[in-house]
């Protein structure tokens, strides 16, 4: 217990009083990042954080961890994507090894700037509020690097989750208070300041190393439906079931999103009303559209919806949010329903935002409280009924 | 209350915008450049001053049950006024503005500061009152005007600036969210915020 003993040496100069006092955050960030702490978040007397999202003796951190294993099936296989991909496009024939290793070195960079100014941030904040560091962006810090096109240029990077974590989370007190999903706000403020680099078809596929000649473009089936071609010529079913389609870095793969949201529902973590009502949302709009059916996208397969895009990624992963999420049982519903429904209305018709899961998420979340209020309301007005109480108006 | 307080603090801690959250709406609409937002502050400017002094002159004839009407009537020829002028000398900004000069009849800082102060104060403390919160819209105004001509597009007054300092060779690009009509209220948010801050501290 080498580190254990480290810790308890230099604790007392970042205690009151001491040395580097000032720094007392980032101490306590990195002791309780290392070791579970005696306390758990929320309980503690005193102290001005208290996070939304803790029901039981689980650690916030313990929980942010979970999530970061269970996105680690969609991560790894986003990584060989990459190299599949560029393999495919360039016609280069490379290993398995291989492909995963040119995905790590393109996503490596991606993920370093992501948690480099993310986690800046977050001490920084902690620090001029004299609070702990909370845990929330190390989960955000890694969905935000896996939901962007490989291609994305670092500085524009930079700026999205610097603009996510200070508008999206710490102007409303940090985590626990945010009403939009920060990882969201990152993608959307990317998606809406540089179009040109979070759409189209030149974005998806990254260069092989030292290459000198034109770049190679590769639509997703998203666009590729949007321009109105035609999608059986280009992916299969199972192409778009196990993930080797271009896409942004974690969510081609439905299969291993699928393995993560086991892992959340076994955990318990993530709500199964969300995710199951997310899914029927989606589906009984994409069968609406087919009852419609006046042009090809709308005649699609309902469960094409569930495979293409970000559909899975952001039903399991960001959907699910226990802070910008609905709180009460029958909000997580209503909730989850409207976020399948209007993913699958964006895309359909609206082809300018060729992804709709995104604007999909970030209008329920602003709605959740609403959401939660009406449930909570009819609730006391059914009981009060049942008891034959004055019902007021 | 000294006179040069008038002007003063509608600078800072009683700003129209960021303390009273007055006139939101055209200032997130004329704000994606900075020339239409420095004239739309200059006619904003004109127009409370001068109907602060006319009601402020009529304000013991006015019948109180009609005085809306009254202020109202006011306004709108200042504004039409207003209007032709800018149509007759910077035609090319009219354009841009569009609407948005008619609609500061609207304002809710004119009516604000009309009701608030005009009807009870002396003609050199409503105009004084009127020029002051013009300003204080006007400069959160060019503010807004100036970041966002400046990250959205890239110039200021029309100037290519970063175009000039190469920024686009070393791989900058501009930020087409900074133009929005949301973002604009986010930069306002950013402006209240650190003025709290300050106010806080002082």
């Amino acid at each position: 217990m080498f580190l254990r003993n480290f810790f308890d040496k230099i604790k007392p100069n970042f205690s009151e009083g001491g040395r580097f006092a000032k720094l007392s955050s980032t101490f306590e960030a990195f002791e309780s990042f290392a070791f579970t702490p005696n306390t758990v978040t929320g309980g503690r007397v005193g102290a001005s954080y208290k996070g939304c999202h803790i029901r039981d003796a689980v650690d916030l951190k313990r929980t942010i961890i979970t999530v970061v294993i269970a996105l680690l099936p969609a991560l790894l296989f986003g990584m060989w994507n990459i190299g599949h991909q560029t393999a495919m496009a360039y016609g280069l024939d490379w290993t398995f090894l291989y492909k995963w290793w040119f995905g790590f070195l393109r996503m490596l960079p991606i993920i370093v700037v992501s948690y480099v100014v993310g986690l800046g941030i977050e001490f920084l904040f902690a620090e001029i509020r004299h609070e702990q560091v909370s845990e929330g962006f190390i989960g955000t810090g890694l969905i935000i690097s896996m939901i962007v096109p490989v291609t994305v240029p670092l500085w524009q990077l930079a700026l999205a989750v610097a603009f996510a974590v200070v508008i999206g989370k710490e102007v409303f007190g940090g985590s626990g208070y945010n009403f939009l999903n920060p990882a969201l706000v990152a993608r959307a403020f990317l998606f809406f300041s540089y179009p040109s680099h979070m759409s189209g078809d030149n974005v998806w596929i990254a260069q092989p190393f030292h290459f000198a000649g034109d770049a190679v473009t590769g639509a997703t089936p998203l666009a590729l439906l949007t321009e109105g071609s035609s999608l059986n010529s280009h992916f299969s079913v199972l192409n778009m079931l196990v993930g080797t389609i271009p896409g942004s870095i974690g969510e081609t793969s439905v299969v291993a999103i699928l393995l993560g949201a086991l892992l959340l529902l076994v955990t318990g973590i993530a709500s199964w009303r969300i995710m199951l009502s997310v899914i029927l949302g989606g589906g009984l709009m994409g069968l609406l559209f087919n009852a419609i059916g006046t042009n090809e996208y709308m005649q699609l397969p309902f469960y094409y919806h569930y495979l293409m895009g970000g559909f899975m990624f952001g039903c399991v992963f960001m959907a699910t949010d226990p802070v910008t999420a609905a709180q009460t049982n029958a909000g997580k519903w209503i909730y989850g329903f409207l976020i399948g429904a209007f993913a699958v209305m964006l895309r359909v018709l609206n082809p300018a935002y060729p992804e709709g899961m995104m604007l999909a998420i970030l209008l329920m979340n602003c709605f959740a409280p609403l959401i939660d209020h009406c449930v909570v309301a009819a609730n006391i007005r059914k009981r009060k009924a049942r008891w034959h109480l004055e019902v007021s108006k | 209350m000294k006179r040069i307080d008038l002007i003063k603090n509608p600078l800072s801690k009683d700003n129209p915008i960021t303390v009273q959250v007055l006139g939101i709406c055209s200032c997130l609409a004329v704000t994606a450049q900075l020339k239409p937002a420095v004239v739309m502050a200059l006619s904003v400017t004109v127009v409370v001053a001068l109907s602060n002094l006319i009601i402020s002159l009529m304000r013991n004839t006015i019948p109180p049950r009609i005085r809306i009407i009254v202020q109202l009537v006011v306004v709108s020829t200042l504004v039409i006024l207003v209007n032709q002028i800018l149509m007759a000398f910077v035609y090319d900004v009219s354009k841009q503005l569009s609407v948005y000069v008619g609609l500061i009849i609207t304002n809710c800082i004119v009516m604000g500061r009309l009701e608030a102060f005009a009807m009870s104060h002396g003609p050199v403390d409503s105009l004084l009152d009127g020029i002051g919160n013009g300003l204080g819209y006007g400069i959160i105004l060019v503010i807004l005007g100036f970041v966002r001509e400046l990250f959205g597009r890239g110039t200021l007054w029309g100037y290519p600036i970063f175009e000039k300092l190469g920024l686009y060779n070393i791989g900058y690009e501009n930020n087409g969210f900074i133009i929005m009509a949301p973002m604009a209220l986010i930069l306002v948010g950013i402006i209240i915020w650190i003025q709290r801050r300050n106010c806080e501290k002082s």
